[in-house]
């Protein structure tokens, strides 16, 4: 394979494309397919029979909004259609060519004009399993750029200078840690990929494995030339079989093509891929208990040193990346590391996946640049809380992140800023409450989390979790003192200090943003055994406890 | 060094097959342990002491090893599944939405907590860690079926309706 045959896979696939007059791309990811995606496409596929038109009907990955699901879009004139059904197929069918069908045209507008799509640039255009269509997209010629005309140092040099940072959660460098894999030494290295999107309410990571798996697969082709690697892994959680299932047909497509395997490009470069599957251990998001998983233990994190960078994967240099960040990779070396760079913020570059979630009128998979604020993600772009509701807080992170009030919407998204008031930037999950929300019980829900995930090794996280659990049950069936609250911020500091890796360190964030904003909620359980959102249940007479 | 011999498959099942398969394509390493697993409850439903066994044995780790791993993942379960499975989704956007409400709902239908199968095996209730479908929270799948946007009321029919099979 060189660039020349990759320009005649992809200038063949436009020919193809070209005997049809028209495309009519259907969003297939879960949640459009829970709404019946499915049987719209059979019905536009045979409306398109009947028509006599010559049709395209193509399977897509997640389009984003997935609020306004089932998507239906025609590439001729970019038309978006939303909350379609099967018996809209013949409506749209006949409208092609002419105007298109009004009442169901997506107006989602403003929704749109803010966001930047650089790793979702694929979404809705491509269909997933076909190798060709990713192919026809400019796909794997950032690969054979990379092989042919610079050297791994080149590389390296380009992903520094787009000022990538990982897309994780923990927001470290990207060239510093390639750099690092690539200076150490030895000639056995691993690329590894954390598909182990375990933080609840995000869901980013699934649409790109899910919507455009070669990204994925191109972006640690890249990683493992640059670093010297010739063998990779894909960690994905079980719990999501489609992924799972797209990323075995990207992998055997990609072999086939001989984009995988050896002598890619007719270069020396040998890599290859395997997947691994998780077991539904949020700790194995940790690089180091990922490791171990992927080694087929338990999923313990270890003391860090030694870094995987020096010493991971069986006792190998390993690099480990993000699923958004390998995403992200093709684009760079394509275009340059000062076009990245030219996006986002001082030190947040580039875009940012958000998967929007919660009392929010548009929930799905947003794309941004970096250094938007948050207000116009939740009013302009997620268009407000809806059904007369007011906002009271937006969480990101995840169990690591922390709940960002009202008066604070107007930071910019950034890792720093977000790290500043008490958050991070995480993976991606941006979750939205309203008024309906007690921030105590919020708090409660996340500590329950990290107490059942905590992996038990170290003390501070496996009994600090649960202590603190039981101080918030106390709190939320209005039994708890002042005292209890002492003790819980007390431990909040025990458990950040002391905990061995990530998941402890970052397991008391939801309690002490929510302490730092939201105090008073607290105050109204304790001394007025008063739930202001009235979601905790306190029976008891006030005055017996008091 | 003495050449290692695979203990025999524990029956004729031809899921023994399976199962052996996934431990040969990786030459009964044993990083391959959770991958097999996988293997064995994908074809089995769960694992029981025999495969756990007959694992830990195939690919030369100590049993205490295997045990260990099976515990420590939530995927893994050591007791057949129902019939049928509800699971509700408990991730945070899901939470945020009211899914404890469809969880309380099931528990009361069933009289079963969360991981409990009920008596005649019919309906085991599951929570999920987060499926991935959260902007169509609150989320339950029935056998495997994403249905979004899930009220009691659909959640109690779905029961309902597996109850009079």
């Amino acid at each position: 394979m060189t660039i020349e045959e990759l320009e005649q896979i992809a200038e063949s696939v436009r020919l193809e494309n070209a005997k049809f007059d028209y495309e009519v791309n259907v969003c297939m990811d879960l949640a459009c397919a829970s709404q019946g995606a499915d049987k719209l496409r059979e019905a536009l596929v045979q409306a398109a029979a009947a028509s006599g038109k010559s049709i395209l009907v193509r399977k897509t990955g997640c389009m984003g909004p997935c609020s306004a699901g089932p998507l239906v879009k025609v590439d001729e004139d970019d038309t978006l259609y939303s909350h379609v059904k099967a018996e809209n197929a013949e409506a749209i069918v006949s409208s092609l060519g002419g105007t298109p069908v009004p009442e169901l045209q997506c107006e989602l507008n403003e929704h749109f004009d803010k966001q930047v799509r650089v790793v979702l640039e694929n979404a809705g255009h491509i269909d997933p399993e076909k190798i060709d269509d990713y192919i026809s997209r400019d796909g794997y010629k950032a690969l054979m750029i990379a092989l042919i005309e610079m050297t791994p140092n080149g590389v390296i040099h380009r992903i520094t200078e787009s000022g990538l940072r990982g897309r994780g959660g923990g927001g470290y460098p990207t060239g510093l840690k390639w750099s690092t894999v690539a200076k150490a030494g030895g000639d056995l290295k691993y690329v590894v990929c954390n598909g182990d999107e375990g933080d609840p309410g995000a869901f980013m990571d699934r649409s790109v494995m899910e919507g455009d798996p070669h990204r994925v697969i191109e972006g640690m082709a890249i990683a493992a030339y640059a670093v010297g690697a010739s063998k990779g892994f894909i960690y994905v959680r079980a719990e999501y079989p489609v992924a799972v299932a797209r990323l075995t047909t990207a992998l055997r497509e990609a072999r086939r093509r001989g984009l995988l395997g050896n002598n890619i490009g007719g270069t020396t470069f040998n890599f290859d891929v395997e997947i691994r599957l998780g077991a539904g251990a949020f700790v194995c998001g940790e690089e180091t208990a990922l490791i171990a998983s992927i080694e087929g233990r338990r999923g313990t994190p270890k003391p860090r040193p030694p870094y995987p960078a020096v010493s991971g994967l069986w006792g190998k240099p390993t690099l480990i990346n993000n699923v958004e960040t390998y995403a992200n990779i093709a684009p760079i070396v394509r275009n340059g590391g000062k076009w990245f760079a030219d996006m986002g913020s001082e030190r947040s570059k580039g875009t940012k996946v958000f998967a929007l979630t919660g009392k929010i009128a548009n929930t799905g998979l947003v794309e941004v640049p970096m250094g938007i604020k948050l207000r116009e993600i939740i009013e302009v772009i997620g268009g407000g809380v809806p059904d007369g509701h007011t906002f009271k807080a937006v969480q990101t992170g995840g169990p690591s992140g922390g709940c960002i009030p009202a008066d604070m919407l107007d930071i910019g998204v950034s890792y720093d800023a977000l790290l500043k008031v008490g958050s991070i930037m995480g993976s991606g999950g941006m979750i939205v409450m309203d008024d309906t929300s007690c921030m105590v019980n919020v708090a409660k829900f996340f500590i329950e989390f990290c107490m059942t995930e905590s992996c038990g090794k170290c003390i501070p996280c496996r009994a600090g979790t649960a202590q603190m659990h039981s101080l918030l049950t106390r709190i939320c069936e209005g039994v708890g003192t002042m005292d209890d609250l002492e003790l819980l911020e007390d431990l909040c500091s025990t458990v950040k200090e002391a905990s061995l890796c990530g998941l402890g360190q970052t397991a008391p964030n939801p309690v002490l943003s929510t302490l730092k904003y939201f105090r008073e909620e607290y105050m109204e359980h304790i001394q007025h055994k008063r739930c202001p959102a009235g979601v905790c249940k306190i029976e008891a007479p006030a005055e017996v406890l008091a | 060094m003495p050449t290692f011999t695979p203990p025999p498959l524990p029956s004729d099942d031809k899921r023994w097959k399976i199962v052996n398969g996934t431990m040969r394509k990786s030459g009964f390493a044993r990083h391959a342990l959770i991958e097999t697993l996988h293997t064995v409850q994908s074809s089995f439903g769960y694992l029981d002491d025999d495969a756990i066994r007959f694992v830990a044995r195939s690919l030369r780790v100590p049993l205490s090893q295997a045990y260990g791993v099976v515990t420590f993942y939530h995927y893994f379960s050591l007791k057949p599944p129902g019939k049928h499975t509800v699971t509700v989704c408990a991730g945070t956007a899901c939470y945020i939405k009211g899914a404890d409400k469809l969880v309380a709902a099931a528990e009361q239908r069933l009289g079963i907590v969360p991981g409990q199968t009920t008596k005649d095996g019919n309906i085991s209730l599951m929570t999920a860690r987060c499926v991935g479908a959260c902007s169509r929270a609150p989320v339950v799948l029935c056998d495997g079926n994403v249905a979004g946007e899930a009220t009691t009321e659909q959640v109690l029919a779905q029961l309902e309706r597996w109850a009079v099979e």
